[in-house]
């Protein structure tokens, strides 16, 4: 077994503009994606829009976050997988309307 | 036979089984090959002095898996260290060659697998299954040793931290993960048959791996109809090798080939694949490029070609596989079939589409087509934007004598 976290990068700007309707089929999505994998899921997230952000480099606070991009990180999901074919199934099926995701391997320090 | 032949026919054969075995038990592909490589280099003592044993390949995985067996005896902790492919078989190794299982397949699927860059699954594919070495592989690409050693390295190290499992995929994803394994084969010949870049057209080596590689999918997935399709392809492409350059290196155009030169015999196993692929359900792209190839390699000239019917079938191609380069070759039947007006609309809207800017069989082509058309000085503008995206030598000098060959064009400076 090892871990891997789906980054889940999306417009932000979709959400912004897109109504109430939208963003329920999204949570609705998301709730039976977690029920779904319920059995797999160690953990997530949704974060706040990238204008909440907060970016230190060098010691040097800026806000906004780390690289400007069209697709920002808008939540995340720890799951387990046996091995990387699982994690990208479950990945397949996670929500990301407005992008896509990323699977990393958590890595395990000795 | 010299014990040094043998052991470079064994490395050649058996690299891919001897490999794959040997993986199963190391637990880790960096291992395995280490493992591997020495058991090569103790053959060469061992078969001098003992002479050359009947199945060489069972002795150099039974050798290799026991070297495995003891660096995993030497270091217990590297089994955690190393958490990529199945958990070691505690198989002493010492098994009989029938029970050593193939696991060529395996191995293959792992370098193929989708999470890898395509040029990653091509040198992995190269190194691991065929054996090549980093420097023999970086010459077929014409990238530096340094440049390659780093990508086989990086796609290893993703393959042990992401997990990328050591087996075949199930019925679900085979056809997906199926293509793209024949797909880097593909590309393995493709680069081989008309070299990127340099001054030879072919380059033999890569087009006799490929070769040997679908052979080797065919014994372990005979039921494959698109192996059969990629082994037929490949057959019969290779099959015109000796009359695609003149005696002087020259590339030569279907149309200027000797046909009496191309190998017959090559094309009746192509054309009996082809046979073969076609039967049962809608075939798959590989099978219909290759039912393409066949009917060109049967025909007896270029101009008595079937072309309807090669039209007909890059029709059910382009259903099967939307690619803009399929779109561009079908062009090239439709010029034949309904004349070179017809095809030039098709190409223009091949620019439009954009995805082959840079490709210069587009230009070439387009430029081809205007030349049979008379109009000349659009000809030479598409000639020198092919010429301007072409690297390979002889294909550069081809496309200079068409340029030189056109009607003198007083409008634009030459």
């Amino acid at each position: 077994m090892a871990q891997y976290l789906i980054l889940i990068y999306e417009r932000e700007e979709e959400y912004a503009s897109a109504g109430p309707s939208v963003f329920n089929e999204v949570m609705d999505a998301h709730n039976r994606f977690a029920e779904q994998h319920a059995g797999k899921l160690r953990g997530g997230n949704a974060l706040k829009p990238t204008p909440t952000a907060t970016t230190i480099r060098d010691d040097v606070v800026t806000d906004g976050p780390f690289v400007e991009t069209k697709e920002a990180l808008g939540g995340y999901y720890l799951i387990e997988a046996d091995d990387l074919d699982e994690a990208i199934k479950i990945a397949k099926n996670c929500p990301a309307r407005f992008g896509g995701v990323e699977v990393r391997p958590i890595e395990v320090f000795e | 036979m010299s014990v040094e032949k043998a052991v470079a026919d064994a490395h050649r054969r058996e690299w891919a089984l001897v490999l794959a075995a040997t993986a199963r038990v190391a637990g880790d592909i960096d291992l395995a090959e280490e493992c591997v490589q020495d058991a090569y280099v103790a053959a060469l003592e061992a078969w001098t002095r003992e002479g050359v044993p009947d199945n060489p390949g069972a002795w150099l995985t039974v050798t290799a898996r026991r070297k495995a067996l003891d660096a995993h005896r030497r270091a217990r902790t590297a089994r955690e260290k190393m958490p990529l492919l199945v958990v070691p078989d505690e198989a002493d190794g010492q098994g009989e060659p029938e029970e050593i299982p193939d696991d060529r397949l395996r191995l293959i699927f792992t370098c193929c697998h989708p999470a890898l860059a395509r040029e990653a699954q091509v040198a992995l594919t190269l190194r691991l299954v065929c054996g090549l070495t980093t420097a023999e592989i970086a010459r077929a690409f014409l990238v530096t040793e340094s440049t390659m050693a780093a990508r086989v390295t990086r796609a290893k190290k993703k393959i042990s931290a992401a997990r990328i499992a050591y087996r075949v995929p199930g019925p679900a994803e085979l056809p997906d993960r199926l293509d793209a394994v024949l797909t880097v084969v593909h590309l393995v010949f493709t680069t081989g048959h008309t070299a990127p870049i340099g001054t030879d057209l072919v380059r033999t080596d890569l087009v006799e791996r490929s070769l040997e590689l679908t052979r080797m999918l065919r014994t372990l997935m005979p039921d494959e109809r698109e192996v059969l399709g990629l082994l037929a392809l490949l057959t019969l492409h290779d099959a015109r090798r000796a009359t695609r350059t003149g005696r002087d290196g020259r590339l030569l155009l279907l149309e200027e080939q000797d046909r009496t030169q191309w190998n017959r015999t090559a094309i009746a196993d192509g054309t009996a694949l082809v046979r073969l692929g076609l039967r049962g359900g809608r075939p798959g792209r590989f099978v219909l490029q290759a039912a393409i190839a066949a009917l060109h390699a049967e025909a007896p000239s270029y101009a008595e070609t079937d072309w309807g019917q090669i039209l007909s079938l890059y029709d059910v191609l382009l259903q099967a596989w939307q690619s803009p380069v399929v779109a561009l070759n079908r062009l090239v039947a439709v010029s034949l079939v309904c004349g070179p007006e017809a095809a030039l609309a098709g190409i223009e809207e091949l620019e439009r589409d954009g995805r082959l800017a840079g490709y210069p069989y587009l230009a070439s082509t387009k430029a081809d087509l205007l030349r049979q058309l008379g109009r000349d000085s659009e000809a030479a503008t598409a000639y020198r934007a092919a010429l301007a995206l072409t690297e390979n030598e002889q294909e550069q000098a081809f496309l200079a004598r068409r340029l030189s060959a056109l009607s003198p064009q007083p409008d634009t400076p030459r």
